[in-house]
């Protein structure tokens, strides 16, 4: 009778502690943020969509907002990061720090000479494949139009199996207006390299409907 | 060889080919006909009569379960209908203990009251003395005539006198003698009031056990008609049992209503002691654990119940002895108590929560935080309500029992209908394997009609021949 009520006692101290699957079903949003030249301008947009992840993310979820520079395949380029407790109370506390450093960050941006996009999505796998999140995507706020500085290596293929991309605003510069082929390459170019690379594209330049962002 | 090649008898006309090909082939029926026919018939017989053997076997069954059903019924019925008579007898001798205990002091009272009427009664038949037979002598005396002689007229003046005085004090007797009277019935009145509304108060008891034994007569009919396993008493029962299917349905519905609210009472706090991000298979670990803490508290009502007697869904809770009975009587009522607690706390908790949910998603959308009037109201009411929740769902208990007792009912009805239903298409099927074949026969008697017509004719010439030929020899002989 005591084996019996310490088996099932057992039993339901692992039902409800030992044996949750935490990583399956968390998810882990990189967003990567262009603040080269013209774009910086847009930063606006950006923060609605910061705002809008900090409102939609639960506890468990994971968050990095990173900007693209001359070299963004750093850590240094991270501006804010956070695994988000398991308590829904931390978890409010935790935003509201992340919020505080974006709106930091937002306030002193500065321009880039340089745009390398691709750093930033390396170092942005690298970060989510350490959260372990079980639904991984790289937030690309830029117009995708990639500058690299002299001497950065950037042309091979990127590891993306299980990452989504999803390039958000992706706004016509003046050259695209003139020749708007130019645009589509861009963006085919894009998507070909995410999908060579086993991840999923997608582009979103309406954001009004910033829900479909995280939308399967 | 293809099978146009074969088809094609006469070369290069494929009409002529076809219509030899059509000739040999209702010739072949034709020389077939009758086996063919045999086979058909025997093919649609075994057909039918497999389907009529497995309606029967069906209705077998059914006949079977209705038989079951009416056993289980009338067992159960039965049972309920000693359960309502043991209850009724208990209390007509609650009834009896409590009123009728009271008798012996309750006559003694109504002998002392009728002694106090009587004796009262006999003091006020008590005559006043009559005035005295000589009043009526010197009444006499005092009227003769005087004559003129002053000293008889003296004599008789004074014994006028007497006689008036006598008469007036026998008269002031009497008067106090009549009003002693009206005292002593005036006294009567309260031991007569007092004894009509002893009297009063023991026909109402009596009328209440008349009602009860009314009531005790017609559940002894009941029972005597379950008893007889009666068709009257099986609809009775039968039609009971949908009732409370339906009402214990409705019911229940309602708790899994109170059940859902109670839920999401407490799902989202249960996420802080729990973990908000973790999952068991595809559900969040908190929602499995304030499921889980409802499911106790609908444990620990039903054990609640069943240890108050009221529902008997466990036979072994009812069986145990009223110590232990007692025992567990606190023990699940003290858990219920905490976890309403805990619920009550939680629902607390979710309240801070969702406010502070709420002022993060304003300042995520920068506006303005502003601080709702009158904010402690919801947080009262949830912390209530989820104190409250727990002890209503205590007695889902009650409809949970008729819904069970009643679905054997239900189910066995419902099987019976579907047993039915199904018999009836097996014999549709069997009667229509039936009429097929002989559709079938008539088919092929259409598509070989040429040459069964010239045998029709030749036949009934045949008997013309034969009809002729027994004419000529009836008249031959």
């Amino acid at each position: 009778m005591k084996k019996l009520l310490a088996f099932s006692l057992l039993s339901i101290s692992l039902l409800l502690s030992g044996c949750p699957d935490t990583t399956t079903h968390s998810q882990g949003v990189y967003m990567l943020l262009d603040s080269s030249g013209t774009y910086r301008l847009e930063v606006k947009k950006a923060q609605a969509i910061i705002n809008y992840l900090l409102g939609t993310l639960q506890p468990g979820d994971s968050l990095a907002m990173a900007r693209i520079d001359s070299a963004s395949f750093s850590e240094k380029d991270i501006i804010a990061k956070m695994t988000f407790d398991r308590r829904p109370s931390l978890t409010n506390q935790q935003k509201r720090l992340f919020k505080q450093k974006i709106d930091g960050f937002f306030a002193t941006v500065k321009g880039s000479a340089f745009t390398d996009i691709t750093g930033g999505v390396l170092q942005a796998v690298e970060y989510l494949n350490e959260t372990g999140s079980g639904k991984k995507f790289i937030l690309i706020f830029s117009d995708l139009k990639e500058e690299l500085a002299k001497g950065h290596v950037r042309d091979f293929p990127i590891e993306l199996s299980g990452c989504r991309v999803v390039a958000l605003n992706v706004t016509k510069l003046r050259s695209d207006n003139i020749d708007p082929r130019e645009y589509y390459k861009r963006v085919e170019a894009w998507q070909a390299r995410v999908e060579a690379g086993a991840g999923h594209w997608r582009l979103i330049n309406d954001l009004e409907r910033l829900d479909t962002i995280l939308a399967e | 060889m293809s099978l146009a090649q074969i088809l094609n008898i006469w070369p290069n006309s494929p009409v002529l080919s076809l219509i030899i090909a059509l000739l040999v082939a209702v010739f072949l029926l034709y020389l077939a006909r009758r086996p063919a026919h045999k086979a058909i018939y025997s093919l649609s017989r075994v057909i039918h009569n497999g389907f009529r053997l497995m309606a029967r076997s069906v209705l077998i069954a059914e006949k079977k379960v209705v038989e079951r059903n009416n056993e289980v019924l009338l067992t159960v019925g039965a049972k309920a209908a000693e359960r309502l008579i043991e209850r009724e007898f208990h209390r007509v001798d609650a009834v009896v203990r409590r009123d009728m205990s009271g008798y012996p002091a309750l006559q003694r009272k109504l002998a002392d009251q009728i002694t106090h009427i009587d004796e009262d009664y006999r003091e006020s038949t008590e005559l006043p003395v009559p005035p005295p037979d000589w009043v009526k002598a010197v009444e006499t005396l005092a009227k003769l005539p005087s004559k003129g002689d002053g000293w008889v007229a003296n004599i008789l003046g004074e014994i006028h006198k007497t006689g008036v005085s006598q008469y007036k004090s026998s008269m002031e007797e009497h008067r106090k003698a009549v009003a002693k009277r009206h005292s002593l019935l005036e006294k009567m009145m309260p031991y007569w009031r007092k004894l009509s509304q002893t009297l009063d108060q023991v026909d109402k008891t009596i009328i209440g056990l008349h009602e009860r034994t009314r009531v005790v007569d017609s559940r002894m009919a009941e029972y005597e008609e379950i008893r007889n396993k009666t068709d009257k008493a099986a609809h009775m029962l039968t039609a009971s049992s949908m009732t409370q299917f339906f009402i214990s349905a409705f019911v229940l519905l309602i708790a899994i209503g109170g059940a859902v609210i109670n839920f999401n009472l407490i799902a989202l706090p249960m996420s802080e002691m729990v973990g908000g991000g973790s999952y068991i298979g595809n559900f969040k670990t908190s929602n499995i654990a304030a499921l889980v803490i409802i499911l106790v508290e609908l444990a620990m009502g039903l054990y609640l119940m069943e240890s108050l007697r009221i529902t008997h869904l466990f036979p072994i809770i009812g069986q145990m002895d009223d110590k232990m009975r007692t025992r567990m009587i606190w023990v699940t009522f003290t858990i219920l108590v905490i976890l309403a607690g805990v619920e009550s706390a939680l629902a607390f908790m979710r309240d801070r929560i969702a406010a502070d949910m709420q002022v993060l998603r304003q300042a995520l959308a920068s506006v303005e935080t502003t601080q709702p009037a009158m904010r402690w109201i919801p947080t009262v009411g949830q912390m209530v309500m989820g104190f409250i929740l727990p002890f209503a769902l205590t007695f889902v208990a009650i409809p949970l029992e008729s819904f069970v007792h009643s679905s054997r009912t239900v189910v066995g009805v419902a099987m019976a209908a579907l047993l039915r239903l199904i018999t009836f298409v097996l014999r549709l099927l069997g009667d229509a394997a039936y009429y097929t074949g002989e559709f079938l026969v008539n088919i092929y008697d259409l598509l070989i009609f040429p040459p069964l017509w010239l045998e029709n004719l030749i036949r009934s010439k045949e008997r013309q021949t034969d009809a002729k030929d027994s004419i000529v020899k009836e008249e031959v002989s």
